[in-house]
């Protein structure tokens, strides 16, 4: 089985060691996914797999045959061919060096989805009210798993605000 | 540091002082401190798309054929010798292509040591590097394995088998202090400071406290890990690195490996976080030794656990601060003693001490810190160096002082605010820390604040607001250097061995040179991040912006008088001096006569000349010697504490800034947030933990070491004076290291207004609340 990877189908690696984050920025040549610890500590491998967030680096690249795999670099952008999150991030200033920003993205996409399905978090006042209002606290528990060293959180959340806001989640 | 440096600084300080100010850079106020444009609007990072969509490019992401990926064997003791090693299964392993040991490796030099002296040396310790059998450390590396993939070099590593012949190592800090070393000079002060007679004010005082203050080991755990990608050609030597010393690197590479240095290019356009770490560590130099031996290319990507074993972090410190004061506040005397770790092969001054030399007026000063040498990885500089775990004691201590007399902690500091340089008496290039002081605090609401401890509860929490003051010292580098060049369309190109980690570097200093040279932004480009590029000096210090300023100021000097010397006589310029014209619209212009004006594009093409190019030099930096110049800073807290659990929630804070002119709002707002969330860090949980039976580190993942998450970071509220320096280029002091300064103590003096409980020992956790 292939995994398709950004719309293409790509053959797993003949190492069945080889993680997907690895086959993303090795043998696929997709850097846009970083590596920040290769141990589920960071975030900064966040892919989208069946459109749910994923660690590439726990992930083995055999795990996600059949699977469909988007990265940072398979957005889907708009006129300026940037996603409407990715623009939010440049215009408040969500980053620094850049480093830890793809998976926060892809990472935000999926968090998005998972609001609007309701699942609840360790910040949810009320397990039983069926709707999440996405609050920043909610925001930034559910965004936790994505650690930032240059300090840009407060850009962070204000840009997925301002998605959340745009795509009326 | 020695005796022979105390005595050269305080020999040019002398003549310094003698000098009239206008002699001396920033004699002359830089007219772009008012006549601003592009400068201190709100422009996005130009590198932001790139960067969103994952396209910048790092270190470890440079496409290369025939690659080879490296692995590292770490050494298991902290002292001793290797006795055995067995590298033959890994020689053996599929898709092995070389294990690199000190049997193998080739003769290289030791690092030549960062520093004043010499701007193209990088090193952070000055050990020989697999060399020999010797273990000095826990963590060194033993061993390095070449495969054809990533998965194959590290299966190969774990084949490889060291017997080692340990001796007793010197890995414990209460035990290493009575053996401590006092060094003579701290950076570039006198270590030792005693004027005034400490000792008696102390004594003698109404009111007084002495109380010691503990900070831990820290890491700057930047999210990329540091990684080359190096490759061999012709004897030359190009290394694909994540560095904040481009120059540094490749002289030290060129030293190192007996090169010529213009035989070693270093490239590094991209940094995923620096913060003091990425600078010349083994991994680099390893990977250069080994790549040659293997005659192939060669990717080092440091796995998080090889950070903390190669890469140096801040040192624990220990510091003894007492501060006596009159009934009405004024400080009578300041102590300030210490130990630090700092092995004798390390580089990096952690100048804790340096702090209370400049915040305050105080009529008597004993300070002097002392050093541990233990059997450690060497130091690095970390983000604020010495400031940040100084104003940690220094501001806790301030705020204990202002409990005893029953002040308000804000009074307080405005009773001793510095007016002038508190131990030379050299005046201040510009100073309003108590501005930032009245701005903070009517933005923080500090009038709300109970000045008994205890008094506000939510629940099960007890709320407390606390603030403390931050300061880092002003610096310029000499030797970084920018060419600039005008193309015949008239558009600008800067171009520098300058570093991006997310400062925005390329996005300001276009902004700088679109208003020096009088054009939009859109005709601007900036080229860093080579070696390949006029010479920069590394990203540190907070140097690199002001730095980079004085070299396009110089730049445009040299600009002028080209360009009207191109212009000839056949111009509307003819006649004018340089002193005549400024740059506007494109061109030059007279001053008096705006109607006389020649774009660059028309001087240019008459002059048959398709571009212009000048070298401008950052030259030497007296006005620090002539001038006091530190950033100061205001720090406020609000947080909770649960009685419960001990636990600490962080609900707000606000920094306010008196560093110079702000050149863009929109990322300077980020870098001071930057600097406060890893102040909150250190505050709250950041800890290197070190296994002191064994000298090895224990907390090596992410998962141990903890940096702030999103749900630790609160709103911050940032705001600045804007004063412009007038001694500075741009009016502008360096931004990126003053927002860690005095964000721990402003954290740790909430506490205690929240539950009375004075913790003096970093980081806050739980288990010290209850």
């Amino acid at each position: 089985m292939t995994i398709c990877v950004n719309g293409t189908e790509v053959s797993p690696p003949a190492d069945a060691r080889v993680s997907l984050l690895d086959l993303l920025r090795e043998h696929l040549h997709l850097t846009g996914t970083k590596k920040g610890c290769d141990q589920g500590a960071c975030g900064a491998c966040t892919v989208l797999m069946d459109g749910d967030r994923v660690l590439s680096c726990l992930t083995l690249a055999a795990q996600a045959e059949g699977r469909d795999v988007r990265t940072v670099e398979g957005l889907p952008g708009g006129s300026d061919d940037l996603h409407p999150l990715q623009r939010a991030f440049v215009e408040h200033d969500g980053l620094q060096c850049g480093y830890c920003t793809p998976g926060q993205i892809c990472s935000a996409i999926a968090m998005a989805e998972e609001l609007r399905r309701g699942d609840p978090s360790y910040v949810t006042h009320d397990l039983t009210a069926g709707t999440l209002v996405a609050t920043r606290a909610e925001i930034r528990e559910r965004m936790s798993g994505n650690l930032c060293r240059c300090g840009a959180h407060n850009g962070i959340i204000d840009a997925i605000e301002t998605m959340l806001a745009e795509t009326g989640a | 540091m020695t005796k022979l440096q105390n005595a050269i600084v305080g020999g040019v300080r002398a003549v310094i002082g003698h000098v009239p100010a206008s002699w001396l850079p920033g004699g002359t106020p830089d007219p772009l401190i008012d006549k601003r444009v592009a400068l201190g609007g709100q422009q996005t990072r130009i590198d932001g798309p790139d960067k969103v969509r994952g396209a910048a490019r790092f270190a470890a992401e440079v496409p290369m054929k025939n690659l080879l990926y490296a692995s590292f064997v770490h050494s298991a003791i902290a002292r001793g010798r290797i006795a055995d090693l067995d590298v033959s299964a890994a020689e053996a392993a599929p898709g092995v292509a070389l294990v690199m040991t000190h049997h193998n490796a080739p003769k290289m030099a030791v690092p030549p040591p960062i520093g004043m002296t010499n701007l193209k040396a990088a090193g952070n310790h000055t050990l020989p590097i697999m060399q020999d059998a010797k273990i000095r450390w826990n963590g060194q590396v033993v061993a390095v394995v070449l495969a054809e993939t990533r998965e194959q070099a590290d299966h190969a590593a774990t084949l490889i088998r060291v017997g080692y012949e340990a001796v007793q190592a010197r890995t414990q800090f209460e035990e290493g202090k009575a053996s401590a070393y006092t060094p003579d000079s701290m950076l570039v002060e006198k270590n030792r400071l005693d004027k005034g007679n400490a000792g008696q004010k102390l004594a003698e005082a109404a009111f007084k406290i002495d109380a010691v203050y503990t900070t831990p080991w820290e890491n700057h755990n930047p999210i990329e890990p540091h990684a080359s990608t190096i490759v061999w050609q012709d004897g030359k030597l190009i290394v694909h690195d994540a560095t904040q010393m481009i120059h540094g690197t490749a002289g030290s590479l060129a030293k190192i490996f007996g090169l010529k240095v213009g035989d070693v290019q270093v490239s590094s356009p991209y940094v995923g976080g620096g913060f003091g770490a990425k600078g010349l560590w083994d991994h680099q130099i390893l990977g250069v030794a080994a790549a040659k031996l293997a005659d192939r290319p060669v990717r080092v990507a440091l796995s998080r656990a090889s950070m903390h074993r190669l890469i140096g972090g801040r040192t624990q410190t220990e510091q003894r601060v007492a501060l006596a004061a009159d009934a009405d506040g004024t400080l009578k005397a300041l102590l300030h003693h210490g130990y630090g770790v700092k092995p004798l092969h390390s580089i990096c001054d952690e100048g804790f001490s340096l702090t209370g030399r400049s915040l305050y007026a105080c009529e008597s000063f004993d300070i002097v810190q002392h050093y541990v040498d233990l059997d450690l990885l060497a130091n690095s500089f970390m983000r604020g160096p010495g400031e940040t775990p100084g104003t940690f004691a220094i501001e806790c201590a301030m705020d204990e002082l202002a409990h005893a007399i029953g002040m308000d902690p804000i009074e307080l500091r405005r009773r001793n605010v510095a007016t002038r340089d508190p131990v030379s008496g050299a005046p201040h290039s510009q100073s309003a820390m108590m501005e930032a002081y009245d701005l903070g605090a009517a933005r923080f609401g500090w009038h709300r604040r109970m000045a008994q401890p205890g008094m506000r509860r939510e629940g099960e929490w007890l709320i407390g607001m606390g603030c403390a003051s931050g300061t880092f010292p002003f610096m310029r580098m000499p030797g970084t250097s920018v060419r600039v060049t005008i193309d015949n369309s008239g558009d600008v190109h800067v171009a520098s061995a300058a570093h991006e980690m997310g400062m925005g570097t390329a996005t300001v200093q276009r902004q700088h040179a679109a208003d020096r040279l009088g054009l939009p932004l859109d005709r601007v480009t900036v080229t860093i991040g080579d070696s390949s590029l006029p010479f920069a000096s590394f990203a540190g210090g907070s140097s690199q912006t002001a730095s980079l300023a004085a070299a396009i100021s110089a730049a445009s000097g040299k600009l002028v008088a080209e360009l009207l010397r191109l212009a000839g006589n056949d111009t509307p310029l003819a006649g004018l001096k340089p002193a005549e014209v400024e740059f506007a619209d494109g061109g030059l212009r007279g001053v008096e006569d705006p109607a006389r004006n020649e774009s660059f594009a028309s001087i240019l093409r008459r002059s048959g000349r398709a571009e212009l190019s000048v070298v401008g030099e950052s030259g030497a930096p007296l006005e620090i010697i002539k001038y006091s110049m530190h950033s100061t800073s205001a720090n406020f807290c609000e947080l909770r504490v649960s009685e419960v659990t001990g636990e600490i929630r962080v609900n707000r804070l606000v920094g306010a800034f008196d560093c110079g002119r702000i050149l863009n709002a929109r990322t300077a707002t980020s870098q001071f947030k930057g600097g406060m969330i890893m102040g909150l860090g250190m505050a709250l949980t950041e800890e290197t933990l070190l296994d002191e039976r064994s000298g090895r580190i224990m907390s090596t993942s992410l998962a141990d070491y903890h940096v702030p998450v999103h749900l630790d970071v609160p709103d911050i509220d940032i705001l600045w004076t804007d004063i412009p320096d007038p001694r500075t280029p741009l009016g502008a002091r360096g931004i990126g290291e003053i927002g860690t300064t005095g964000v721990a103590a402003a954290i740790a003096n909430a506490v205690f207004n929240a539950t009375g409980k004075r913790v003096r020992d970093l980081p806050l956790t739980l288990d010290k609340l209850l």
